[in-house]
């Protein structure tokens, strides 16, 4: 391998990890709220969607500016994880899983309209001068780099870190692994499943305003964002669906996956695998290790 | 027993009936708790004794019937409204956090002893950490009490059955309850175990003066601790009464050994 070639692979693999942590991004609302509420939540996609879509509505309908509209959009996620916890979630408390999987099904289908009607269905260019381009000291060193997957990045490793100590070190960080934990005994320490539920709900909004901010910038805020949705679905088979670092490597691992795959192994196949590699990824994943690479082994007794 | 301060009833429940479906649970139960006594609820299985702690703690609303908790008299009990005003709880078949540390099991049982919002709590700076570190002092004096500092830091998931229960009677402590229900604390345990958990209750009784109900099988274990006893059969109160008076009563001797069969 010569040097040009071994700069190449660096390339695709760096951008491979950082379009993985991009999945990431979007996998890690799903992780939180199904390890606190053991809901898969459909419509993590679409919330996406309509924090980005709410976030630039402010901006250009109303004149925000930047770090108005964040808390202005922060505020709204909020909001409507409330909402969903009095209409929706309150409404179904022991139901079976599969009950609320279909009801948050519905929940993306009333966000996508709720957004279109709100704020239109055009494409939007997102601008909140998070620096684009190529990064320019590896670039010259031959390797290009995205400057907004780096911030993305970045951004994912603080958000990480802070969920961990959240999760951790805080007594409603206790109270949300608890309620995940065992409902009964969380209700017999007198902690509120409602008010857990809308904090985990809320968390989960704001992450995926991050993630809304990071693919918005990318490719403009659109409603094909949505479907990245499908993209996380993998990154949780690989990483587990209870595991916030399992959220974070599977991303990487799809991401880099996908992208060596490509670009090795693409040739030989006719190309597109990029469409397809992540779901073989995880399908190989269902048969050989269900839980994940960090999940927790759940064995039921029948 | 001894002579502790027994004072006035701190609990009363009254014709209390609960059915599920065509299965009646409960029927027109009756008895008080008074401040300071530990008294037991007894009976053969599927008598209704969880059951009873289960309308007691907010778990089961009762079709009929009240609850007196504190002077206050309500129609049922909310698990919240219940965890609040000083009622915790142990269960029959440990309802631990597994993936948690023995610790960070304790610790939520502070729960509601802690009151920054969840600003502070995000920024895990200022009064949170005060407050955490308060409370962690709190959960580390149960600890000693209850002998457990080895296993701070173990999932208790991976612990064995009666450490188990014995995190459990920690986290069920750490409220700082007035009223604590044990649902069968002693259940599956060794003798050694038991007699361990024994001295627990009288301590705790003893040293804080809490009220204790609990569900137990082991009849030595039930006349030794307890103050009073209420023996429930099928959903009836059979007695009720001291150790010694429900020991010799017919109803609950027949019901314990059936009843001898008459000679034609």
């Amino acid at each position: 391998m010569n040097m040009l070639d071994f700069l190449f692979f660096v390339e695709v693999t760096l951008s491979g990890l950082m379009a993985g942590v991009m999945y990431s991004l979007v996998a890690l609302g799903f992780v939180l709220i199904f390890k606190a509420s053991g809901i898969f939540n459909f419509a993590q996609g679409v919330m996406a969607l309509f924090a980005a879509l709410t976030l630039v509505g402010l901006m250009e309908k109303f004149g925000f500016p930047i770090w108005l509209a964040i808390i202005g959009t922060i505020a709204v996620m909020i909001a409507l994880a409330w909402l969903i916890e009095r209409v929706m979630l309150r409404q179904l408390v022991n139901q079976e899983p599969i009950i609320l999987f279909m009801a948050t099904i519905g929940l993306a289908y009333v966000l996508e309209g709720m957004g279109d009607i709100l704020w239109g269905s055009d494409v939007k260019l997102l601008d909140l001068g998070i620096p684009q381009g190529a990064w320019e000291w590896l670039y010259i060193r031959g390797i290009y780099i995205e400057k907004l997957e780096m911030f993305a990045a970045g951004t994912a490793a603080i958000m990480v870190a802070f969920l961990a100590v959240f999760f951790q070190k805080t007594r409603i960080g206790r109270a949300l692994r608890a309620v995940a934990d065992d409902h009964q005994a969380a209700l017999s320490v007198g902690i509120s499943l409602h008010t857990i539920w809308v904090i985990v709900w809320s968390v989960a909004g704001i992450v995926a305003l991050v993630a809304g901010i990071m693919w918005g910038s990318k490719s403009g805020v659109q409603f094909s964002l949505s479907l990245i949705a499908l993209k996380a679905l993998p990154v949780l088979i690989l990483g587990g669906f209870t595991s916030v670092p399992g959220a974070i490597i599977g991303g990487m691992i799809i991401g880099v996956g996908e992208k060596l795959a490509e670009v090795y192994l693409g040739p030989f196949v006719g190309g597109a695998i990029e469409n397809w590699f992540a779901y073989m990824l995880a399908l190989a994943f269902l048969l050989f290790r269900p839980q994940g690479l960090f999940g927790e082994k759940i064995i039921e007794r029948v | 027993m001894n002579e502790r301060d027994i004072g006035a009833e701190i609990l009363k429940v009254e014709n209390i009936s609960l059915s599920f479906g065509v299965m009646k649970v409960l029927d027109n139960i009756s008895f008080d708790i008074r401040q300071g006594e530990i008294r037991s609820i007894i009976g053969p299985n599927g008598a209704g004794k969880s059951s009873m702690l289960n309308v007691i703690n907010g778990f089961y609303h009762p079709q009929q019937g009240s609850i007196t908790f504190k002077g206050e008299t309500r129609k049922q009990m909310a698990p919240h409204v219940a965890a609040t005003h000083g009622i915790a709880r142990t269960f029959q078949n440990i309802a631990l956090f597994k993936g948690m540390s023995t610790l960070d099991n304790i610790m939520t049982g502070r729960n509601l002893k802690m009151k920054t919002n969840l600003f502070w709590q995000a920024l895990h700076i200022g009064p949170a950490r005060a407050e955490e570190l308060e409370n962690r002092e709190a959960a580390e004096r149960i600890i000693d009490f209850l002998g457990i500092q080895a296993i701070r830091k173990k999932p208790v998931g991976k612990l064995p059955y009666g450490l188990q229960k014995r995190v459990e009677l920690g986290r069920a402590l750490a409220a700082e309850p007035e009223l604590l229900l044990l649902d069968e604390p002693m259940a599956g345990m060794n003798s050694e175990e038991k007699e361990d958990m024994c001295r627990f209750v009288l301590d705790v009784n003893a040293e804080f003066g809490t009220t204790i109900a609990l569900i137990e099988h082991d009849m030595g274990v039930v006349m030794d601790l307890s103050d009073r006893v209420l023996v429930l059969d099928y959903g009836k109160q059979l007695a009720d009464g001291e150790p010694d008076e429900v020991r010799n009563n017919q109803a609950v001797i027949d019901a314990y050994l059936g009843v001898p069969h008459e000679h034609a």
